[in-house]
């Protein structure tokens, strides 16, 4: 009965609270610790999707696969929709103080980004030969768009060319041989003519000119032999006789020749309209290639883009970006999710999920790409394609300098103004925007 | 004057709320807006300077500005009146003896309901050449196909007709309240005086629904400056900036070309002409509406 005494009660009691309290307090020690311990670095990265298709699950799996191999780094992959909602989040992001570590964004933001003190060169972080063996170790054309200023800023991951997609059934029934797509600009045209007098209510040929057009122009450009602008995002060239060229051929699929449907073409709708059989040849990313695969009721085919003087496109796509406002351990991470992003076997299983391309010549030794690639050749098409690739249209005030384009194709698709008269004057705008940066 | 103090207090102390709400978050940014359309913009190399009225020069000066101010123009007219003389069609329309009746209200304001994106992604699919609903109809009448959106000549147009489709529901919602609210004895008085339907719509209706159209005119002239959300997905202002309006011109300047001085510009612009609409609103249709 001694216990009952209130003393006694009163005095075991505030022991018992302060053993509650203390063990407590080891507890939560204990999770903490566990927690530094199992998430020692939490990183933020946002990256964009531009294509149709399950594309967030894909970067979800690997992100997770990630973080199984490393679990002291914890990744919040943050979906940022298209490519400029990504810029404008990421660098939302770092105005507000609290801005992700690494993000993948538009391989063209580069000089945006400089501009902006966001990114630091990534031959900063990297110390040991092999790390700087990495660096060299992709396709260099995917390379263009992230070198400036002799230095490395971005690293590939979603990157594509442009390919031609066509339908093989419409070609047969043409009278085409479907083995056989267009090999230049005369036998895009012929061959259109041929598609369009043998089918009622089938386009030869869809180039779209929403949403990116000076992305498709830079390949036609390219195939005339001229680019766009110079490696320093300075100087523009649009002016030059055989870029006019290059978009007078463009108005001429439709106004001239009548293999293309004129004025300007949906983007976002032209793979619906390929799908369904309403044109037998579109141009369109490589990152369509596994949706169309799994969505094209028809026999189809992926060839290289006509050739002019030239094959020719541009790359596109994301890079892999890292902020300048992290701390050293959270740089070392990144480079770590980077690295392994883009690795020969995720960049291989990358390639297979989205048709996006594999960004090392070592992706395409793996055994799993390698089979898949001898399964359904069209895969290495983007590859091999990128021998005649060129940068994307990048250079300071790009946001600018881009509608300039784009106005300007957009007018001479429509018939507003001649092609020359368009490129003359986005040429005297730009110039006018770029004179500070020479 | 203790008394005085405490009811001066106490009046600050009911209005603090909003007054709070409306200094952070309408006031406080219009001020900054101002302030920064004089500075040049500013980028981590190159610190932001006072340029005075430079950037309002260039506004001027800025063809696609221009373009989009004129667009604005035929955008606005396009939408507020046919939207509000087919929402004063419709509400008179759901008003009358109609068997169904609150099954074709709700058919009329669906499209009210529906997030403009949404909306804008159905419409990208009717408007599509060839696939599209509109050309599939077209084709059943031998029309030939037509590139809807891809027209400089046609886009505005196809934007507009969204517009409209989309906000006179909204707007005969309040028309119907209006309606119900006329006495009964007003109809039977006209008809024992064997006026016509025209003109008792004419003379009566109408003007009783005046306070209310005043209401509904100022909220579609605000929204035909405000309501940008369908060019994201159909058009992004093109082709060749044939379909671009002010408010998306600011966000391109903005968040494509990250010019944050001169997106303030344009905002000061805009501001402005709202405020001169509304103001000459009010001020003109004050004196003839009849409240009661």
């Amino acid at each position: 009965m001694e216990h009952l005494v209130p003393n006694n009660l009163n005095r075991r009691s505030v022991m018992n609270v302060n053993k509650i309290y203390k063990n407590t307090l080891v507890l939560i020690s204990i999770f903490l610790g566990y927690f530094s311990y199992a998430f020692g670095i939490e990183l933020n990265m946002y990256y964009p999707v531009a294509v149709g298709g399950p594309l967030t699950k894909i970067v979800d799996g690997m992100v997770a696969e990630f973080e199984k191999q490393n679990p002291d780094v914890k990744v919040n992959a943050i979906y940022a929709g298209n490519y400029n909602d990504a810029r404008i989040k990421a660098l939302a992001a770092l105005k507000s103080g609290k801005p992700a570590q690494l993000s993948v964004m538009f391989s063209i933001d580069i000089y945006e980004l400089i501009e902006q003190d966001a990114i630091v060169p990534f031959d900063d972080l990297v110390n040991t030969y092999e790390e700087k063996a990495w660096l060299y170790s992709f396709y260099p054309t995917l390379m263009e768009n992230g070198v400036t200023d002799g230095k490395v800023w971005g690293i590939p991951f979603q990157r594509s060319t442009i390919v031609m997609y066509y339908n093989k059934d419409i070609f047969r029934k043409s009278g085409l041989n479907p083995d056989q797509p267009p090999q230049n600009w005369n036998e895009l045209v012929d061959y259109g003519k041929q598609i369009v007098s043998k089918n009622s209510n089938t386009w030869g040929v869809m180039i779209p000119s929403t949403g990116y057009p000076y992305w498709m122009f830079g390949a036609l450009t390219m195939q005339n032999n001229q680019v766009l602008m110079n490696g320093d995002g300075n100087e523009t060239y649009f002016n030059h006789p055989s870029v006019v060229e290059a978009l007078q051929f463009w108005k001429d699929l439709g106004s001239k020749h009548n293999v293309m449907p004129s004025g300007t073409i949906e983007w976002g709708t032209l793979r619906k309209n390929f799908l369904e059989g309403k044109t037998a040849i579109m141009w369109h990313s490589t990152g369509n290639l596994t949706t169309v695969k799994k969505n094209a009721k028809f026999d189809f085919g992926v060839a290289m883009l006509p050739e002019s003087k030239r094959r020719g496109t541009p790359t596109g796509g994301g890079n892999f970006y890292i902020f300048k406002q992290s701390s050293d351990e959270e740089k070392k991470a990144s480079m770590r999710l980077i690295k392994f992003m883009t690795s020969p076997e995720q960049a291989a299983h990358w390639s297979m999920a989205t048709g996006y391309m594999g960004v090392s010549p070592s992706s395409y030794q793996t055994e799993a790409l390698r089979n898949y690639v001898k399964d359904f050749p069209p895969a290495v098409v983007a590859r091999d394609q990128l021998n005649y690739a060129t940068a994307e249209l990048s250079t300071f005030q790009t946001g600018r300098v881009r509608k300039l384009l784009d106005d300007a194709i957009q007018s001479a698709l429509t018939g507003n103004e001649s092609p020359k008269q368009a490129l003359e004057k986005a040429q005297k705008s730009a110039e006018r925007l770029l004179r500070r940066y020479q | 004057m203790n008394t005085k103090i405490s009811h001066h207090i106490y009046g600050w102390l009911l209005v603090m709320p909003a007054v709070i709400l409306m200094g952070t978050f309408t006031h406080l940014p219009s001020v900054t807006t101002l302030i920064s359309s004089f500075f040049s913009n500013e980028t981590k190399k190159r610190p932001s300077i006072f340029i005075g009225a430079e950037n309002y020069e260039y506004m001027f000066e800025d063809p696609v500005f221009v373009e989009a101010v004129m667009n604005n123009l035929w955008y606005s007219l396009g939408t507020i009146i046919p939207s509000i003389i087919l929402a004063i069609i419709m509400a008179l329309f759901v008003n009358s003896k109609l068997p169904g009746k609150t099954l074709v209200r709700m058919a009329y304001f669906t499209p009210t309901i529906l997030p403009m994106i949404a909306v804008s992604n159905l419409w990208l699919f009717f408007y599509t050449p060839d696939i599209g609903l509109l050309d599939q109809i077209g084709a059943l009448f031998g029309l030939e196909s037509h590139n809807w959106l891809g027209d400089t000549n046609t886009v505005l147009a196809c934007i507009i007709v969204i517009t409209i489709w989309k906000e006179a529901g909204f707007f005969m919602i309040f028309y119907l309240a209006a309606l119900q609210n006329i006495s009964p004895d007003l109809k039977e008085a006209a008809a024992l005086e064997g006026s016509s339907k025209l003109y008792f719509f004419r003379r009566i209706t109408f003007p009783l629904l005046m306070p209310i159209t005043l209401f509904i005119l100022i909220n579609a002239t605000l929204n035909s400056f405000k309501l940008v959300d369908h060019l994201f997905i159909l058009t992004k202002g093109g082709p060749n900036n044939a379909s671009n309006l002010i408010l998306y011109y600011i966000y391109e300047v903005a968040f494509s070309f990250f010019d944050f001085s001169y997106a303030a510009t344009i905002t000061i612009f805009l501001l402005v002409i709202l405020a001169i609409i509304s103001l000459a609103q009010f001020v003109f249709f004050d004196k003839r509406i009849h409240y009661r």
